[in-house]
């Protein structure tokens, strides 16, 4: 861990085994996860407290999801630990609650949209038995949430790319979770959904819920988020919005091209337009071995695009 | 002539089952994306009907799907093993498993074709399938897997769906999908096994494809999809086999096909919403609207160059401001009938509903430029 590394927002404290009020909501120790022998996510660390409304960033390649689906147990890590609220996830599944990326499924599936809901009372209902009454209750009251009451009988294909998104947060919704783990729910949605999406983290803050959730664009991270953890391979800074998200660790992270301005200097640089990051070519955001841009390679010019 | 009707009838029974089998749990395969996993099950399963019959100098039809049905289900775990511990691709994986199966399962059968003992007599049958040959038992025990099998699918159907969806979101809530996936497959196996004597093991994978493909015209629901494939399997078995047993070498396997193929014809081509003949009918209403629509705005807009809104136009002025001019009178009649426009001597004019009408949709096109 380099000396730049550590501008963390909550110290390492000691661990307890048991199911402590006051453990992290995520813990991440040392986590290492490898494709081919190629490391995708490098020794993160990262303790994430309770109630805190985290965005995860990092330029194209990153291992943003790849995080997320190893504190969700659904890759297999090279080595490391994840704890979720004090617990190896195993013991704490119900209290997590996942949306993953709009195209990673099928949405020509022949189901409804109230039926794609109740997928998540599925957990807590355990094997073979349906849902009833009650899911179906939470089910459309979740849809009611996310602004898709009307849309409960309508056929999944149906759906615009941000609807489609709502159904997925209605879904993570019926949960019932105490940490939320979204993958790019702003990703190409309309202003609608952003809104609702917005709305809705705020909602998930006041209930003291812990959200985390991988976001491309920079320029509204200060807006929706207290804290955000900047990702390159390697764990780049993590901890409040205030602290950490400045232009020296966002350079770092995107390896010296930054696509915004975390703190302008009255420079004629104009951020990107929202929810664009400035393309970066492959070399640039990592170098061709693999291995992350460190501090102590020379900046490359940092001339914005 | 009792004893033809009583074989029909069998036939026709034992091939309804295995259609009804094959067809509802390959819809779970087809959703998804499984469909070639069926093809290359079914090509495995040849060398293990071939082992079946060496080791046990049986012909029991419980014997042979057994026999098949391992074979099957190692050769799906080797399409498994390969895609797991090498870098070759899915489909290569399944091209690999289904012939070097299929290669070995010929090389076994030539090979019990040349023992001198006539005992081995009818296992080629399973290359193409001859449901001429079922009868009452066979009937019976393919009806007996096939309901375990549906009731299997029935019980963790919940379970199923959320796989076949969203497998990563079962794995989030704590459902084990190694296990899960194991399962569906398992009942894949089942489901061709229970027809490779009927159908063949060359043309077996039709029956799981085809009905489900079919289903999917017709419904949105999941539910819809398993039973209509249920049903489409069960018409296209009994159906070809009736055929094949009623006429002289027409071998069942290709007749069953075909039988669900025209199936498939049918319901891609009139399926309401996704067949083609409707989408057909969509478009052409949809570009009728769009011409009504066209013209309705083309005289707003020559109206806007006059002081009167209902200033009137002759119709070869709007041809000339559309792509299709052979369509303008038609459409004028059309607006007509509506009340939207009249005919002033040779000229056309908006009337009143037809001026708010226009405005209307210039509106909604500023908005939807807007958005």
């Amino acid at each position: 861990m380099t000396p730049t590394t550590s501008a963390s927002g909550a110290g390492r404290g000691p661990r307890t085994t048991h199911h402590a009020p006051n453990s992290p909501a995520i813990d991440v120790a040392d986590l290492t996860v490898a494709y081919r022998d190629e490391p995708v996510l490098w020794d993160i660390d990262l303790v994430v407290p309770e109630g805190v409304l985290m965005a995860i960033v990092g330029p194209n390649g990153a291992g943003k999801t790849t995080l997320v689906k190893a504190i969700l147990g659904l890759l297999p890590t090279a080595a490391g630990r994840v704890e979720v609220l004090g617990q190896p996830l195993a013991a704490t599944r119900r209290a997590v609650a996942y949306v993953p990326q709009r195209g990673s499924v099928d949405w020509d599936f022949p189901t409804s949209v109230l039926d794609v809901v109740l997928m998540g009372t599925y957990g807590r209902l355990g094997w073979i038995k349906r849902p009833g009454a009650r899911e179906k209750a939470d089910a459309r009251a979740a849809l009611e949430q996310v602004g898709m009451a009307d849309f409960a009988d309508r056929q999944i294909a149906q759906l615009s790319g941000g609807q489609q998104q709502r159904v997925f947060l209605a879904r993570a919704l019926v949960q019932d979770a105490r940490v939320y783990l979204m993958d790019e729910p702003f990703q190409g949605v309309d202003a609608t959904t952003e809104r609702t999406i917005v709305a809705l983290l705020q909602r998930l803050r006041e209930e003291g819920k812990t959200v985390l959730v991988v976001h491309h664009d920079l320029q509204t991270v200060p807006e929706y988020f207290d804290w955000v953890l900047l990702l390159n391979v390697r764990r780049i800074a993590a901890g409040p919005v205030a602290e950490v998200f400045t232009d020296a660790n966002l350079r770092m992270a995107y390896g010296g091209r930054v696509p915004f301005q975390a703190r302008s200097e009255e420079s004629g640089g104009r951020g990107q337009e929202p929810g664009t990051p400035a393309p970066l070519a492959d070399g640039e955001r990592q170098r061709g071995d693999g291995t992350p841009p460190h501090p102590g390679s020379p900046a490359p010019n940092p001339s914005r695009l | 002539m009792i004893e033809f009707d009583y074989t029909l009838r069998t036939v026709a029974l034992g091939a309804a089952v295995l259609g009804l089998s094959s067809g509802a749990l390959g819809a779970f395969a087809v959703l998804r994306g499984q469909s070639l996993l069926g093809d290359a099950i079914s090509h495995a399963a040849l060398p293990g009907v071939a082992l079946a019959f060496l080791l046990t100098a049986s012909k029991a039809p419980l014997v042979l799907v057994i026999g098949a049905g391992l074979a099957g289900w190692v050769g799906t775990l080797c399409v498994m093993g390969i895609t797991r511990t090498s870098r070759v691709p899915y489909d290569a994986a399944l091209g690999i498993v289904l012939s070097v199966f299929f290669g070995l399962g010929m090389v076994l059968l030539t090979y019990l074709q040349a023992r001198p003992q006539a005992s081995q007599a009818g296992l080629d049958t399973f290359l193409f399938g001859q449901a001429a040959a079922l009868v009452g038992r066979d009937v019976a025990t393919m009806a007996g897997i096939g309901a375990l099998a549906l009731v299997l699918m029935g019980v963790f159907w919940k379970e199923f769906k959320l796989l076949l969806f969203d497998a990563d979101f079962a794995a989030v809530q704590g459902f084990p999908v190694r296990a899960l996936d194991i399962g569906l497959t398992t009942l894949l196996v089942v489901a061709i096994v229970i027809g490779l004597q009927t159908v063949g093991v060359v043309l077996m994978s039709a029956l799981i494809v085809a009905p489900a493909a079919a289903a999917r015209q017709w419904t949105d629901r999941l539910i819809g999809v398993v039973a209509g494939a249920g049903a489409f399997g069960a018409l296209s078995g009994a159906s070809g086999a009736i055929l094949s047993a009623t006429t002289a070498r027409l071998p069942t396997g290709p007749t069953i096909v075909l039988c669900a193929t025209a199936v498939v014809v049918v319901s891609l081509a009139f399926a309401p919403r996704r067949g083609l003949v409707s989408a057909w009918l969509r478009g052409r209403r949809n570009r009728q609207v769009l011409r009504v629509a066209g013209t309705l705005e083309d005289l707003y807009t020559l109206a806007l160059g006059h002081a009167d809104p209902h200033y009137p136009h002759p119709a070869a002025t709007l041809r000339t401001m559309t792509h299709s001019p052979d369509a303008v009178e038609p459409t004028l009649d059309a607006l007509r009938q509506q009340g939207l426009v009249e005919a002033r001597d040779d000229a056309w004019a908006l009337t009143g509903r037809g001026l708010a009408e226009a405005q209307r949709l210039a509106r909604d096109r500023g908005e939807g430029r807007d958005a």
